[in-house]
């Protein structure tokens, strides 16, 4: 079966083939990536064949030249992931036939990532968050001696699985929305696997871990695009290990923070009125006397009244506002 | 550029990393070289799991015999003995590092059944031990700081005065040529897979550990052990976990019969790998194959076992062959998987080259002999990694630094100045390592004869020089991946010629070296190691070992 791919080249030393044709990556809210130029190929493949196919017969058999990353060719060693279309995928796990889009199928590096050459993509950012998690445990004493394992049941390993299944691929950080606008997010790989070392009953710095989770580019940086979830290729679902964080912080009080204090507005001003308080929100977001940070958002407001979205200055709570109020009881927690 | 270190380790899988941790442990000042990313290494394709006598009811004994019996009687029983005494204190540490390994009801470690054992002793994490294993190994080194030099990819071993000193790598990001020196060196580079197509293997097992350590004098030893894993997918040879059979699944032929119990009738389906493999191949030789293939059925097992401790394979089925293995069988073949071969080391993984180390599956001590047990790589890796880890910090120690090299690196310049300057001449890379693999594959595979091997030399040493005229077809230096191919190609040739002299030099069949016109083992004549040392471009130097036997004399071996 025939197949056109598209190729987003790119080569720091300038050399490109001839038929390479200059254009801009997909649209996108990225702006920081160099140019590159578009060459087409065509490859004849099985029907079955993955994109990682057709960009190894290309580099074997059409142009040397194309750097792609790739080893194990069955989803295992994260290697390969790339732009497929304007989003992250492993090229060894996407069929060709299911990302044909008008008759071709465009791969190109994240532009979300710095660019080394053609499909090759810097994933600096991606391991210097890794990092910044301490992915390690922190062993709870005593350690048993040399022969004995830790007693714990399967069910806490087992909750576990979905993280460590993570191969560190970078899709979910490459199509992070936070991340986009926010270099300094730790992003959702990182997050899922502080979740996978603060989730493990064997650790003993939890608490620690959580405080360091819940600072500026942490936990509550996310917005809940679900972008991550969407693009991993093995189920880990990094926004819901995140989630996972954010009620084990506020469990351990660590709830003096933008984010939390964000979710709280939110939920009193559901409790109190039935819906959202726009007006307060942000007030009681950044702190009720943090003027500074209160001043910095005035710009937006003003736009907000030339736009006319001005929330009304009276809020009124809906009819039937102790059905509510009911609600909040019956569920218990924080807010009844 | 020139940066010395106490040790260099060559590789950044399990062993390579565990070997630089335990050396960084014992105060060297340790460096990786990888050509990928640590987190990318072969290592994480293991799935099934890895072995280890904890259970009070079980003996490291029992598990060295099974071993040993596994092996053909070629493994070194000394060796086997270090290994699977040493096994549960090296599976408990990595628990303490914090692998999350499958419990049982009582909070301990719980087991599953593998071929070839003669009791449950495989330690597992779902379908993707390996990748437990890594990810926490990698975490370990992150934690103990040691030096990662990522994506470069090492073209010669550096020596001096006999010993060997460091390497010079390739930093494929900038295209830059190092010389990076060091008192001792490990080698724990990974397979050769590349060599045999199909193979289970990543693009990445291009025998480079093997190659590069043979050319400097040390000694391959028992390369004629290539190990053919029976259950590998139909079409991309991807693995199917032994862990399927383990967990119960069966093997089944065109007549929906489980034919294993002509073969192995006490172990069935869990039979060593060499046994499992053949069988299958004479069931499809015999035509009651489907399309090449045999079915391996896991449906009896139920959603509820395939999804929670086999979800890798069930994913892989479906993706690649669009079969749900909940719903029907997968086809699958006997297809390459591991060379028990490898750089001659002792048990403390020393080769016989001062200065040089060597763990992992690129290493020969021999603890597999003819043919591996499943889940006995993962516990070879991280055993041997770690002596091997210990004695090179240890000779570091008492070694002066290095002082030479520079001609080595500027020798290396000009080699690769020569490769990326020869014209193109119609002829890849590509076409000719296919061409090599689809040849080891029918010539030198499952089954061997003296007439094939005889060609396969022939046309291997025809390969190599149409290899001296191959052009690279990119003359860039930033990531100039079509230059590492073909320096990988490179070594692809040296551990081919050395696996074909290797398996016409033994004639007999033991393990996984099956000749046909040998069928019987010859202990009388065949107890002993086949090592080929290279000296310069003329023939290698064959010489033997006699199979160390500490307690387990040679008998029939029947499953």
């Amino acid at each position: 079966m025939q197949f056109t791919i598209e190729v987003g080249r790119f080569n720091p030393e300038g050399t490109y083939p001839e038929n390479a044709v200059p254009g801009a990556p997909f649209p996108a809210p990225w702006d920081r990536s160099p140019a590159r130029r578009y060459q087409t190929f065509m490859v004849d493949l099985p029907e079955h064949a993955v994109v990682l196919d057709a960009l190894i017969a290309i580099r074997e058999y059409q142009d040397q030249s194309l750097a792609v990353r790739c080893a194990c060719r069955s989803a295992i060693c994260g290697s390969c992931a790339m732009w497929i279309n304007g989003h992250a995928n492993l090229a060894c796990k996407s069929r060709l036939s299911a990302f044909t889009q008008d008759g071709k199928t465009r791969v190109e590096s994240p532009p979300s990532m710095p660019i080394i050459r053609d499909l090759v993509c810097d994933m600096k950012p991606f391991w210097d968050k890794h990092l910044a998690v301490k992915p390690w445990l922190q062993n709870k004493q005593p350690v048993p001696p040399p022969n004995e394992e830790y007693r714990v049941s399967n069910a806490s390993m087992e909750e576990l699985i979905q993280e460590v299944s993570c191969i560190s691929c970078s899709a979910c950080l490459m199509d992070c929305e936070s991340f986009a606008v926010n270099p300094d997010f730790l992003g959702p790989q990182a997050l899922a696997q502080a979740f996978r070392y603060a989730g493990d009953p064997r650790d003993a710095e939890t608490k620690e871990r959580l405080a360091e989770y819940s600072k500026p580019g942490g936990i509550w940086d996310c917005t809940h695009c679900y972008e991550c979830v969407t693009q991993c290729p093995k189920g880990v679902a990094p926004l819901e290990q995140i989630l996972k964080l954010r009620r084990m912080a506020v469990d351990a009080g660590f709830t003096n923070n933008a984010g939390t204090r964000h979710a709280d507005a939110f939920a009193e001003s559901v409790r109190d009125s039935g819906r959202l308080n726009e007006l307060t929100l942000m007030p009681k977001s950044v702190g009720f006397f943090n003027i500074v940070e209160q001043i910095k958002t005035l710009p937006s407001a003003f736009n907000l009244i030339r736009a006319g979205k001005l929330p009304p200055l009276i809020h009124k709570a809906i009819p039937g506002i102790n059905r509510i109020k009911t609600i909040f009881e019956r569920v218990g927690g924080r807010f009844k | 550029m020139i940066t010395d270190h106490d040790v260099i380790v060559l590789g950044a899988g399990l062993a390579g990393m565990r070997a630089a941790l335990e050396a960084a442990r014992a105060g060297a000042d340790v460096a990786i070289v990888t050509k990928v990313h640590p987190i990318r290494s072969h290592s994480s394709a293991a799935q099934g799991g890895i072995n280890a006598a904890i259970a009070e009811t079980d003996s490291w004994e029992s598990h060295a015999f099974d071993t040993v019996k596994g092996s053909d009687y070629l493994a070194d029983q000394d060796a086997v003995e270090a290994m699977t005494q040493e096994a549960p204190r090296d599976i408990i540490e990595f628990e303490h590092m914090g692998v999350i390994f499958f419990r049982g009801p009582d909070g301990k470690l719980g087991t599953r059944a593998f071929g070839g054992a003669s009791q449950a002793r495989t330690y597992f994490v779902g379908d993707i031990t390996g990748q437990a294993l890594l990810v926490t190994l990698y975490d370990q080194i992150l934690k103990a700081g040691v030096k990662v030099y990522e994506e470069w990819f090492a073209t010669a071993l550096h020596m001096e005065g006999g010993a060997c000193r460091g390497l010079v790598a390739l930093e494929m990001v900038t295209g830059e040529l190092h010389l990076l020196r060091s008192k001792a060196v490990i080698v724990g580079a990974g397979g050769l897979g590349r060599l045999y197509e199909p193979s289970t293997n990543a693009l990445i097992c291009t025998g480079d550990g093997y190659a590069l350590a043979y050319r400097v004098g040390a000694p391959l030893m028992d390369m004629e052990m290539v190990q053919y894993h029976p259950t590998t997918l139909a079409g991309s040879g991807f693995l199917m976990t032994e862990a399927a059979r383990g967990e119960g699944a069966y093997l089944l032929n065109s007549l929906n019969e489980r034919f294993m119990k002509r073969y192995a009738p006490n172990k069935m389906e869990l039979a060593a790998r060499d046994v499992t493999s053949r069988a299958e191949a004479t069931e499809i030789a015999e035509g009651r194959g489907i399309d090449g293939n045999v079915l391996l059925d896991l449906r009896h097992l139920g959603p509820d076992v395939i999804l929670k401790k086999l979800p890798q394979i069930h994913e892989m089925a479906l993706d690649y062959l669009g079969i749900d293995m909940v719903k029907d069988p997968v086809p699958v073949r006997p297809g390459m998987h591991y060379q028990m071969g490898g750089i001659k080391t002792d048990v403390e993984g020393a080769t016989p080259v001062p200065g040089l180390y060597a763990a992992g599956e690129v290493a020969c001590v021999s603890v597999h002999g003819g043919n591996r047990l499943g889940a006995n790589s993962l516990l070879d890796t991280i055993v041997f990694g770690r002596r091997s880890g210990k004695v090179a910090a240890d000779y570091a120690k008492s070694t002066p630094a290095s002082t030479g090299g520079e001609a080595l690196l500027r020798s290396e310049q000009e080699r690769l100045r020569e490769l990326l300057s020869r014209p193109y001449t119609g002829e890849t890379n590509a076409g000719l390592r296919l061409e090599l693999a689809t040849m080891m594959d029918e010539l030198v595979g499952l089954y061997r004869v003296e007439a094939g091997l005889l060609e396969a030399l022939d046309k291997i040493k025809g390969f190599r020089k149409r290899y001296e005229t191959i052009a690279v077809g990119d003359k860039g230096r930033v990531f100039n991946q079509a230059l590492t191919f073909s320096l990988e190609l490179g070594y692809l040739l040296d551990c081919g010629e050395t696996i074909i002299r290797s398996a016409l030099i033994r004639t007999e069949s033991r393990g996984a070296h099956t000749r046909s016109d040998f069928p019987e083992r010859n202990d009388k004549e065949w107890l002993k190691h086949i090592l080929l040392t290279r000296h310069g471009e003329a023939e290698p130097e064959l010489s033997y070992l006699p199979v160390t036997i500490t307690r387990w004399q040679p008998e029939v071996r029947s499953y």
